[in-house]
């Protein structure tokens, strides 16, 4: 049985537990003479949730337990001769699952039961000829041991879920018995449903838990493998990135660190001017007919999707500085530039700056500017001379989150900061960041086993390690100080 | 001397003198430059929808060519049989020269005297037409021996020209168009053979070969994208609301909160490509999930979304007043009675306020569907759902980086027309959720 029926006859034995649930209860009261404890609902729902809860994990479970098992158990099929000189036993194991799910349709073109498949009387010949038939192409004949391979691939399969079918529904139906049979009138209904409930509430809260946990572990895990292949040093401290296909790479991430803190740094100077103003000028100055047009109007800029600033700086923006500025001063013929991304991503960061240092000017307590106003100030000396300086901690912390922003950002620098890692000063330069590379190095077919795919992983962790401490820090920062003035 | 003070005070107050000036001019400036600010952000926002308008909207019309084909019975089915397994053995090339012929004989028939040969003059049709030809004649073998008419889409250099993409001058410098084939595309378009009209192909169509953008849509990656917004509505909206429960209204003050409470505004931070590595990482190395499939895109995604509509449920949550909990606590409701049967449904809107919210950002996210998979060049719609949930699929934004790879600067313009298209769901998504609270929004 599939997983969709499996669910949808799992959801209908909760609804038939609920109804019996509930008649069950309404009928031995009426029997007995007791009343319920609970409203009759209640009885339903614990036979429900019994049959349904249980029964959906386990299900989940088990389709992420299956494949894994499954591969370790195939995987060790493989004789290592057969893996192809310089080839990966991974890359073989692509081919059994392709052939494992060819094999379904060649059976049923052909009209083959499953006994000559398991019997290894097959024709074996023309295996290839015939999974092409059938649009499995594979690249190369295949040995008798990955066929044999293929099968016991495709029968555990069969039985897994064969096995996962009746696992399931016979929990669904064994706990719904169970509950069912323990309805008596006393029986505290509500209380147990609540008490079950609840727990779903707090097992829900833990996937945030669940989530960095998972994000940590493939980052630390992915890395420590890097390393183990590629010395650390030689990652941190190199200024050459050059990664080969054939081996003998150099991954320093010093070019892309300095792509990424360049295009920031360029970002930052045009959000946090252009941001800070128009959060003074909408806080203090603008009535509220401009107020009620441009604020909404700066949100959308960060409701926009990335990949929409990364179109507008690849079509638009980065031809126009390459033809207007760069090629006239003859600074570069590059239309992907420093300048570029970071113009664009400046643009995308303003709402940031601006919403956040809106708040924070807001959160200046009135009296210090009626203080400076009742000595004579003007309203922007009250602004340079008092809010400013009073608020500043709270902007430092928006610039902090804004440049944490900035340096997680990729779509724009992937088009357009360009492809090459460059430790220059010409912003009209390509340069490329820690984000385009991760993107560059994990795209396309990634084999696990080679250290220019795996530094990706290790770029995954510094980056996560930067945003992250950046993040703290302004969080910390903002509420520090918030509770100066609360 | 209290007389002088009055005196240049009085000045001050009415004319300034110097320093008063200054002060009140550099007030000026300041105000002006706040101006300025606001100008900028403002016109920074309608260069890109200009920009992305005026280069995009032109996909959404078509340069096609009707005429009338001869689907002769001599090639496309030999044996006479009209066997299906015999037809589809002729294949695209086959069908290529049923379009040549009939092109040469409508221009003959509108008496043209082009110097083109009869095969330059089919290259204005697209390659991508014998492929629809002969999918028409499969669906319909019993129209073999007739005469059909037929809208076949120009080639990408024609359509280019009617858009300004494509000049006499670039041409000549082209190998793949000659300036006497634009001139024959004029002389076309005025007898009526080549017409430009909407396109829906856009929208239904699936992703083409670089060689064809002219034939190129985002209907896969329309699916794709809408399969990934049921997954992680069905995932985030449940799991997003119960977490948002536990901890507004029933977690205890120690550290295991604290912590989870740590997490969330972590992960909302978290740069969106790291959630993109943890995909491939978890889910498709380690669970053994297949790549490029929307169920990898939804729950990666899903994950993403889940901080956003956590933050927008507890405001939601924490705004519906105490009183509504005592009130239905003093009648006797238990808590949890209160909570579902009061508090949740008059945060409602709210709630669903903040998913529509995370959701239109979980359409845009590109970085992280780039490392699971979805770039592949897919072509095939994926199945009904859930067995679909697990094919090959495209994504609307990941399509528009697709184009914006390929060479052809016709992608460029197709990348646009996507863009307009994700655009016009977000906007479509944000109305809702504006109208959702103006009506619905109750202020304690």
């Amino acid at each position: 049985m599939s997983v969709g029926s499996i669910v949808l006859v799992v959801l209908v034995l909760a609804v038939v537990g609920y109804v019996l649930g509930r008649r069950r209860a309404l009928s031995t009261s009426a029997a007995t003479g007791t009343r319920l404890h609970s409203l009759p609902g209640y009885y339903g729902q614990t036979v429900a949730l019994f049959v349904a809860v249980p029964a959906l994990l386990v299900l989940a479970a088990w389709l992420f337990a299956q494949p894994i098992l499954i591969e370790n158990r195939v995987r060790g099929m493989i004789p290592d001769s057969v893996i192809p000189e310089g080839g990966a036993r991974s890359l073989v194991m692509a081919d059994v699952r392709n052939i494992a799910g060819g094999l379904d349709a060649v059976l049923r073109r052909d009209a083959l039961n499953e006994d000559a498949l398991v019997n290894g009387n097959l024709d074996f010949s023309n295996v290839r000829v015939r999974l092409a038939d059938v649009g499995v192409a594979l690249g190369s004949d295949v040995p008798r041991e990955v066929f044999d391979a293929a099968v016991t691939y495709r029968q555990s399969a069969k039985y897994g879920s064969i096995g996962m079918t009746v696992v399931v529904l016979a929990i669904a139906l064994a706990l719904g018995a169970w509950s069912l049979m323990r309805i008596k009138p006393k029986l505290r209904a509500r209380n147990v449903s609540e008490n079950f409930i609840q727990a779903l509430l707090i097992a829900s809260s833990t996937i945030a838990i669940l989530t960095t946990v998972g994000i940590i572990f493939s980052l630390v895990f992915e890395t420590a493998n890097f390393f183990r292949m590629y010395p650390a040093s030689e990652f941190f401290f190199s200024t050459v990135w050059n990664p080969q296909f054939r081996g003998g790479s150099d991954l320093g991430i010093i070019p892309l660190l300095w792509g990424t803190l360049y295009v920031s740094f360029v970002a930052l100077l045009v959000a946090v001017p252009i941001g800070l103003m128009i959060a003074i000028y909408l806080a203090d100055y603008a009535g509220s007919r401009l107020r009620s047009f441009a604020k909404p109007a700066i949100e959308i800029l960060a409701g926009i999707p990335t990949i929409v600033y990364g179109l507008f700086a690849l079509i638009t923006v980065g031809p126009f500085l390459r033809d207007w500025i760069a090629q006239p001063m003859g600074l570069g013929n590059s239309s992907s530039s420093v300048l570029t991304a970071g113009l664009v991503m400046g643009v995308m960061i303003i709402p940031f700056v601006s919403s956040l240092s809106d708040d924070i000017i807001n959160a200046v307590p009135q009296a210090m500017r009626d203080g400076s106003f009742a000595l004579g100030a003007t309203q922007s000396e009250t602004i340079k001379k008092v809010i400013l300086p009073a608020a500043l901690p709270g902007i430092v912390g928006a610039i902090l989150l804004a440049a944490s922003r900035a340096i997680g950002e990729t779509m724009i620098v992937v088009l357009g900061a360009g492809a090459a890692a460059r430790l220059d000063l010409n912003p009209f330069e390509a340069m490329t960041t820690i984000t385009v590379k991760i993107v560059s190095q994990l795209t396309g077919d990634t084999e696990f086993a080679s250290p220019e795919t795996l530094v990706a992983f290790a770029l995954g962790l510094t980056l996560f390690v930067f945003t992250l401490a950046l993040n703290v820090l302004a969080l910390y920062i903002v509420r520090k100080y918030r509770e100066q003035y609360e | 001397m209290t007389d002088a003070i009055a005196a240049t005070q009085g000045k001050a107050a009415l004319s300034g003198d110097a320093r008063t000036r200054r002060r009140h001019a550099a007030e000026r400036r300041f105000r002006m430059m706040g101006l300025l600010a606001v100008a900028l952000g403002v016109l920074a926002l309608v260069g890109l929808l200009f920009s992305i308008l005026s280069s995009g909207l032109s996909s959404f019309r078509q340069t096609y060519v009707t005429m009338d084909i001869y689907l002769d019975p001599g090639i496309l089915d030999k044996a006479g049989n009209r066997n299906p397994e015999d037809l589809a053995k002729v294949t695209t090339f086959g069908y290529a020269p049923l379009i040549k012929n009939s092109l040469a004989k409508a221009m003959n028939d509108k008496g043209f005297n082009s110097q083109l040969e009869a095969g330059p003059a089919a290259e204005l049709v697209s390659a991508e037409a014998p492929a629809i030809l002969r999918r028409y004649v499969l669906n319909n073998p019993d129209q073999i021996g007739e005469t059909v008419e037929f809208n076949l889409l120009a080639s990408g250099r024609i359509d280019g020209y009617y858009k300004g993409r494509v000049t006499m001058a670039s041409a000549e410098l082209d190998r793949n168009i000659s300036p006497e084939q634009l001139q024959l595309a004029d002389e076309l378009k005025e007898a009526g053979i080549l017409t430009t009209r909407f396109n829906w192909d856009f929208l239904t169509a699936p992703d083409a070969s670089d060689t064809r953008p002219e034939a190129a849509g985002v209907g896969v990656a329309i699916l794709g994208s809408a399969y990934m917004m049921l997954i992680v509505l069905a995932l985030s909206l449940p799991i997003g609301v119960a977490a948002s429960i536990y901890l507004e209204e029933f977690a205890p003050q120690n550290w295991f909160t604290d912590l989870i409470e740590v997490n969330i505004a972590n992960l909302a931070a978290v740069p969106s490509i790291v959630f993109g590595i943890l995909g491939l990482a978890a889910f498709i190395n380690f669970a053994g999930l297949p790549q490029s499939a929307p169920i990898v895109g939804g729950l990666v995604l899903a994950l993403m979304t889940l901080p956003t509509i956590i933050i927008a449920t507890r405001a939601a949550l924490k705004a519906v007043p105490p009183s509504i909990r005592s009130a239905a606590l003093g009648v006797g409701a238990s808590k949890m009675q209160a909570i579902f049967h009061h508090v949740v449904p008059l945060a409602m809107p709210g709630i669903l306020t903040g998913t529509i919210i995370g959701l239109a950002q979980a359409l845009g996210e590109t970085a992280p569907l780039l490392l699971i998979g979805m770039v592949a060049f897919v072509r095939d719609y994926p199945a009904a759902p859930p067995e679909g949930f697990f094919d090959p699929a495209s994504a609307l934004p990941v399509q528009v980086y697709n184009w914006t790879q390929r060479g052809d600067p016709a992608f460029v313009e197709r990348a646009s027309g996507a863009i307009i298209v994700l655009l016009v769901f977000l906007l479509l998504m944000n109305l809702i959720a504006i109208i959702l609270r103006r009506r619905f929004e109750r202020r304690w």
